[in-house]
């Protein structure tokens, strides 16, 4: 209704420029208005059938019992109060939650530490070489790296334990025991993502004035103390997209664990996204499957929202 | 910063810049390293793959790891499927965002905010929780277990079209209007005021879609399921799989055959690339 109300003068100031006086107004906005359509409709159309109707479909699917064979039958909350009972289940949620808390925490770290680090004086060339190096595991697949990471954590033939027995330690069985299964999952994703975050930092350091930095020079804070004091308040938007961003994301970890671990040794690596894939198309349990998956959407959502709501007392905008 | 009576208290404080650059290229080489080792034990032969310690250049440098990869799997294959869904898609993608950006930058009609406001509310929308129906979708209209199946479905981006529209709302107004005064009906200024200048813009949405669908292992896992229609990074799993432990270098050789185009991407399209993983951060 409102949109009327905006259009029009938008129409008549058109017409009542000079030498717009020999387009009629309303054929061209008739024009405007089915070009849009057609510019609308491969995005708008996909969109909704890809995406809008399978978040209702995955709703209306967690009500059913089906198993794609015989009829759906309606299961009212039944594959609800399946799933908070099946261990399984309840395990790869707090893996995940594991995971994630670890994962993001590594991940934001490390980026940060490099970014500032980068950010001192250095050649341009060099400073280029390193900055590309970092973001280069990002345009690698997770499935192939963790083919490879996996012969690299091996126990007994794998470099990484070749490396720490040059230091005199024992080999850690890095995919054979609970704990070190999950380390290795953590260390294998953050390898890979680190350098996202790391990109985002640079990108915020590179935000920030020069002047501020001359101005706390000569206040006499430096070094980490400088960081601490002004350099991480002014990157404070950046950590909060980068925290958001690396904990959506991390929520999801599939391939990793799929790959280096299938969630093993028991269910100690098996995370929330491995559940849906396996209840659905392992089991064909497709209305548990769903509610999973609507459990998972309503935890991103959650977390997100929390995330926010904190960072409207940390986050200093300029 | 150059105020030399800071020097003695700075030194003090922050590290100096050699142990600074050394600190980096530790990291760096951690990096890397995974990267090299692979390049490097998939040259070696499959029976010397094994062995410890790693070298970095082989002492018996040797293709036979290639030459077996090809044995046991249809590399020509999985590569030409990769290379068509991901072309497809990044296509795909360039022209539903750039024609949907467009239309939220730069043309007025009804619904545009609630329509607009749908897009961005997908971006939220994670992959795996929508997979079920999608699958049932696919399934109902016989395009599981085809390409087709990977590619369509792949064409709209709520991110990509966010990206555009940005894109397009940063070019200066006047030139559609000098446009419009010349009468130039709204085709017309799209085609050729707009279009030209969304080259960049539209690297960006290619190269990510490149590098996303490229790597993608989730869905081809889920849509196919008859080996004529793996991608690389499936084939690449299911070649260790089957190997197990037997032969590391021949399943290495498979992962560096697969890296060569995104490495190429990364070499040629590093600052689109760079560019679309900070806006996909920020944009959010």
């Amino acid at each position: 209704m409102t949109d009327t109300g905006t259009r029009i003068p938008a129409v008549r100031t058109r017409a009542a420029s000079p030498g717009a006086a020999a387009v009629r107004p309303s054929a061209r906005e008739r024009g405007t208005r089915l070009l849009a359509a057609l510019f609308l409709a491969p995005t708008v159309v996909g969109i909704v059938v890809f995406t809008v109707v399978p978040i209702v479909g995955s709703v209306v699917l967690s009500l059913f019992h089906w198993n794609v064979i015989d009829a759906p039958g309606f299961a009212g909350t039944a594959n609800y109060r399946e799933i908070f009972s099946d261990s399984t289940v309840l395990v790869s949620f707090r893996n995940t939650l594991v995971f994630m808390v670890f994962a993001v925490a590594a991940q934001l770290l490390i980026a940060l530490g490099l970014a500032l680090t980068l950010n001192g004086r250095m050649p341009a060339w060099l400073r280029s070489v390193f900055r590309s190096a970092f973001f280069f595991p990002l345009v690698l697949s997770a499935a192939s790296i963790s083919v490879v990471m996996k012969y690299l954590f091996n126990q007994d033939f794998g470099v990484v334990n070749w490396l720490i027995g040059l230091f005199g330690l024992a080999p850690v069985p890095w995919l054979t025991s609970e704990h070190g299964a999950m380390a290795t999952v953590v260390i294998v994703y953050v390898w890979q993502q680190f350098g996202f975050s790391f990109l985002l930092f640079v990108g915020g350091l590179n935000n920030i004035p020069k002047e501020i930095h001359e101005a706390a020079a000569l206040d006499g804070a430096t070094g980490l103390r400088k960081h601490l004091a002004v350099t991480l308040p002014l990157l404070s938007p950046t950590l909060l997209v980068a925290s958001v961003v690396g904990i959506i994301n991390a929520l999801q970890v599939f391939e990793q664990p799929y790959v280096l671990t299938d969630g093993g040794p028991g269910d100690s690596t098996r995370t929330v996204v491995m559940v849906i894939y396996e209840k659905a198309f392992e089991q064909l349990r497709f209305g548990e499957a769903s509610a999973v998956g609507v459990l998972l959407f309503v935890l991103i959502m959650a977390v997100t929202a929390l995330q926010f709501r904190l960072s409207r007392r940390f986050v200093h905008y300029q | 910063m150059s105020q030399p009576t800071l020097t003695l208290s700075r030194a003090r404080h922050s590290l100096g810049p050699w142990a600074r650059i050394a600190g980096l290229t530790v990291c760096a080489l951690l990096t890397l390293g995974p990267v090299v080792w692979t390049v490097s034990t998939s040259l070696r032969t499959p029976a010397e793959s094994f062995e410890l310690p790693p070298q970095i250049i082989p002492v018996h440098p040797s293709t036979a790891a290639y030459h077996g990869v090809f044995e046991q799997i249809d590399v020509w294959l999985l590569a030409l499927n990769s290379t068509l869904v991901t072309a497809l898609v990044a296509l795909g993608q360039m022209v539903t965002a750039g024609l949907a950006g467009y239309a939220f930058a730069r043309l007025d009609f009804r619904f545009k905010k609630p329509l607009f406001g749908l897009v961005l509310a997908t971006m939220m929308v994670p992959l795996q929780v929508t997979i079920v129906p999608v699958f049932l979708v696919l399934k109902s209209t016989g395009l599981t277990d085809t390409l087709l199946g990977l590619i369509v479905p792949a064409f709209p981006t709520a991110f990509g079209t966010f990206l555009m529209r940005q894109y397009f709302l940063g070019m200066p107004k006047d030139l559609g209007e000098a446009a419009m005064l010349d009468g130039a009906g709204p085709w017309r200024i799209f085609r050729s005021v707009y279009a030209p200048l969304a080259r960049p813009g539209l690297a960006i949405v290619g190269v990510l879609a490149f590098n996303y669908h490229w790597n993608e292992f989730f869905r081809p896992l889920i849509l196919e399921t008859s080996g004529q229609n793996y991608t690389l990074p499936l084939g690449l799993v299911s070649l260790q799989g089957n190997l197990g432990t037997g032969s590391i270098s021949v399943v290495l050789a498979g992962v560096v055959l697969s890296m060569i185009p995104a490495v190429a991407v990364f070499v040629v399209g590093q600052r689109p690339l760079r560019e679309g993983i900070t806006s996909a951060g920020v944009n959010r």
